[in-house]
């Protein structure tokens, strides 16, 4: 789902004089001084951010911490669904939420390439501001260089994040029990797919949008339930065969999925289909599994389905005993298959 | 998706293997040809579905399996050099040359390009009038019209910055060298469906009676394949030895005619050779006479180096279907996708690369 | 090898032979397709697609044969098992 975000709010910096990023914006003098208060402080704007310390000061929540950090390298920078920062900001409280953490902040730096467009700058920073908004959090502290042009694909954004764990339970793969239900949030291939048909060569006529989105918000309505959640992931680069290989591998136990429990739109799978992609593998932005005690599962789905229409999260399978650990997959046509973790980036083919 | 899905249905494939199951009295080994079906039969579990006296060989129609070393080299030559854009399906990023493979040619700063249709390349070509681009053309009969339309795009439009490094191979003469091997243990064949939706079945007969084996043109999903394996073995229990076409929907005996013209048109029947199998007589395409402007190694000057193969690397003998990728010492520790020593374990249809993804070392069978 | 799938053709531009092309949906992808190699193929045809070209025409009559087939050797097992 895209957000309509509102731009009629016309970018502060004058773009008829400083129509792209230049060397002097990341170099800590007047034009940098610039960007940052009319830019940046003005999109994100909050107390902890205008008092312009060095560091952000914050009080101390009670409860654990969790602390993340993430770099968004991702190309184009504006794709159906999103852009490099809501996916920022969604990608690391997303982060924040899979420990069971309730996101606090976020710190954002930026490495931008010389020549970047100041309206395509603008656009991204308007974009995190409404993400932010949207998970309730604030971005308290931030960095910007500027890098030759060439060297930098446009723009890098590095965001971190912390959060307040308000529950004792420990949320990770070594909490994950032999007989464990297996949720899925929702539908896989969309952000994969989206940023495909975005990029030249193997165009699509549009329509394939991106499910970059923050998770935080269910998350936290499964901990205020009270439910015992042994292990959270969020599928991102990989899909769902990079989270759970990387779940079995580390709670050391076998996992037991069936294909045709697991849902897949329409379009992802056509368009899965001509290049030779299999959903399984393909990135999300919007989507976790949820390994909860198997009595559990039918009131953790209960809570995840209420009140979203579409995007339906399901139970796809089970946590087995043996070891060694694998993702076995129960075909559509009954014999089962690995799920083996993907080995690089998935290409399209014709063969 | 309509066409497509329906040849998933569970329950009619567990009829389809019981009568497999009903109508085989005596073990049968059948060569599915098409990496594609291969893919298929390991993706879904195929072969976990059909008795035990059904033996499924493997076949080599993997183009980017069988693209000589000589000839990735070749490309990997052109990709490296300045002010040249580098188009390829992205079936052939990852396979091993020498030395490196595409994919790291375009980490060094190469401009390597992934490409859905050569028609993409020859609109990059138009895009970049200031650079040389160079399109990869790999496949079996079933890509060769598109390459060929290509070529005859860029010479109606006089595009002078536009070559292909040809790699085309042809089916039929593969099978023959196959069969004429004297420990062949191949009973009957799945003919690759989609190259026979160009080509036709015609030139199966002829291979079909000297060699005395039943040949069924089969499609790539699970009921094509099921029903396809149903159709041989009852030639076989029977003693026939005839050309079938279980692809109906998408296959006329007569194949495509347009198609085929455009390959008359642009290409000629030459011997190639194939990585891990060897030389075949006129069992690959070249460019015509008339189109020898588009042949980038012509026009690159490029001489074919002969190179030696990891010998460690056994992917011919797989190719051939003599041995099955867990029976390669190397498979899974020294040879995996991430270091792949030859080209099948990194084609997405590779036999080796389908069997290390999708069958973990002896256990998943159990489960 | 070969990679096609099945796609509805819901429009075709008529160039010369060389540049038939025509938009081809495939169950909610639409692709631009070359169709110089499918001359009779309409719009509202299934067509198998490979690497951005039309292969051939989907035979309706024929893609049913397989669950047809299968009807009657239902029917035949269960004539000579007496049962299913």
């Amino acid at each position: 789902m895209g957000d309509t975000l509102d731009f009629t709010a016309a970018c502060p910096i004058p773009l008829g004089q400083y129509p792209t990023i230049q060397l002097a914006h990341g170099g800590g003098g007047r034009l940098m001084h610039h960007l940052v208060e009319t830019m940046f402080l003005e999109a994100f704007g909050n107390e902890t951010l205008r008092a312009r310390h060095d560091s952000a000061v914050l009080p101390r929540p009670a409860g654990r911490l969790a602390f993340t950090t993430d770099s968004y390298v991702v190309r184009p920078l504006i794709f159906p669904g999103g852009d490099i920062g809501s996916m920022s900001v969604f990608g690391t409280v997303n982060d924040l939420a899979m420990s069971g953490a309730r996101p606090l902040c976020l710190s954002a730096a930026f490495i931008l390439e010389e020549g970047l467009p100041m309206e395509t700058l603008w656009r991204i920073v308007c974009s995190m501001r409404a993400a932010a908004e949207r998970c309730a959090v604030q971005i308290v502290t931030g960095d910007t260089k500027v890098v030759d042009k060439g060297k930098g694909d446009g723009l890098f954004i590095n965001t971190a994040g912390l959060g307040v764990m308000e529950h004792p339970l420990v949320i990770a793969p070594a909490s994950v029990r032999p007989g464990d239900a297996i949720l899925l949030s929702g539908d896989l291939g969309r952000h994969g797919m989206a940023i495909m048909s975005a990029r030249q060569g193997l165009g699509f006529e549009a329509a394939l949008e991106s499910d970059s989105a923050p998770v935080a918000a269910p998350v936290l309505e499964l901990l205020a339930a009270g439910l015992e959640i042994h292990c959270l992931r969020d599928l991102t680069r990989g899909g769902l065969a990079s989270a759970l290989n990387e779940i079995a591998q580390a709670a050391r136990l076998r996992i037991l999925i069936r294909e045709e429990l697991i849902p897949v739109r329409d379009d992802v799978h056509a368009a899965c289909e001509m290049l030779g992609l299999d959903p399984l593998l393909v990135a999300c932005e919007g989507r976790f599994v949820a390994f909860v005690p198997s009595k559990d599962a039918a009131r953790a789905l209960a809570i995840l389905n209420r009140g979203q229409a579409g995007a339906a999260a399901v139970c796809i399978g089970e946590v087995g005993v043996e070891s060694p650990p694998l993702v076995v997959l129960q075909t559509v046509i009954g014999p089962s298959r690995i799920l083996d973790m993907p080995s690089g980036e998935q290409l399209p083919r014709i063969c | 998706m309509k066409y497509l899905d329906e040849y998933r249905d569970a329950e009619t494939a567990r009829q389809l293997a019981r009568q497999i199951a009903r109508l085989a009295t005596r073990p049968w080994s059948i060569m599915e040809v098409c990496g594609g079906q291969t893919h298929s039969i390991l993706k879904f579990g195929l072969d976990q579905l059909l008795p035990e006296r059904i033996t499924l060989i493997h076949g080599p129609g993997c183009p980017v399996c069988v693209t000589p070393l000589e000839l990735i080299d070749q490309a990997l030559e052109i990709a490296a050099r300045p002010n040249t854009i580098f188009c390829s399906f992205g079936d052939m990023l990852r396979v091993p040359g020498s030395r490196a493979d595409l994919l790291s040619v375009k980490a060094g700063g190469g401009d390597v390009r992934i490409v859905y249709s050569p028609l993409d390349a020859v609109k990059i070509a138009l895009e970049n009038p200031g650079a040389e681009v160079v399109f990869f053309a790999v496949g079996f009969e079933t890509t060769a019209p598109a390459t060929a339309m290509a070529v005859l795009q860029a010479a109606h439009k006089g595009v002078r910055n536009f070559s292909m490094l040809v790699s085309h191979v042809l089916v039929p003469p593969a099978i023959e060298a196959l069969l004429s091997s004297p420990d062949c243990r191949v009973r009957g064949f799945l003919a690759a469906g989609h190259v026979c939706a160009v080509m036709g079945c015609a030139e199966y007969e002829p291979i079909a009676a000297r060699y005395h084996v039943p040949i069924v043109v089969t499609g790539f999903e699970p009921l094509d394949i099921l029903q396809g394996v149903l159709m041989c073995v009852g030639q076989l229990e029977q003693g026939r030895a005839e050309v079938q076409n279980q692809y109906a929907r998408a296959v006329r005996l007569t194949g495509n005619q347009p198609a085929r013209e455009l390959i008359h048109r642009v290409f000629t029947v030459v011997p190639r050779k194939w990585r891990g199998v060897g030389e075949i007589p006129r069992s690959g395409l070249a460019l015509a006479e008339a189109y020898a402007a588009f042949d980038a190694a012509g026009k690159f000057g490029l001489a074919a180096r002969a190179v030696q193969e990891p010998a460690e690397c056994l992917s011919g003998l797989v190719l051939q279907g003599r041995i099955k990728p867990p029976e390669c010492p190397a498979f899974g520790h020294r040879c995996t996708p991430e270091h792949p020593l030859g080209a099948t374990m990194v084609s997405s249809e590779g036999a080796c690369a389908a069997y290390y993804r999708y069958r973990a070392p002896a256990t998943v069978n159990a489960v | 090898m070969c990679l096609a799938i099945p796609g509805k053709i819901i429009s075709v531009t008529d160039g010369d032979a060389l540049a038939r092309m025509g938009r081809v949906d495939f169950g909610g992808v639409v692709k631009e397709v070359c169709l110089a190699c499918v001359p009779e193929a309409t719009i509202g045809e299934y067509v198998i697609v490979h690497a951005g070209f039309a292969l051939s025409r989907v035979d309706e009559s024929e893609a049913g044969k397989v669950f047809e087939y299968l009807k009657e050797m239902r029917e035949l097992a269960g004539l000579q098992e007496g049962g299913p």
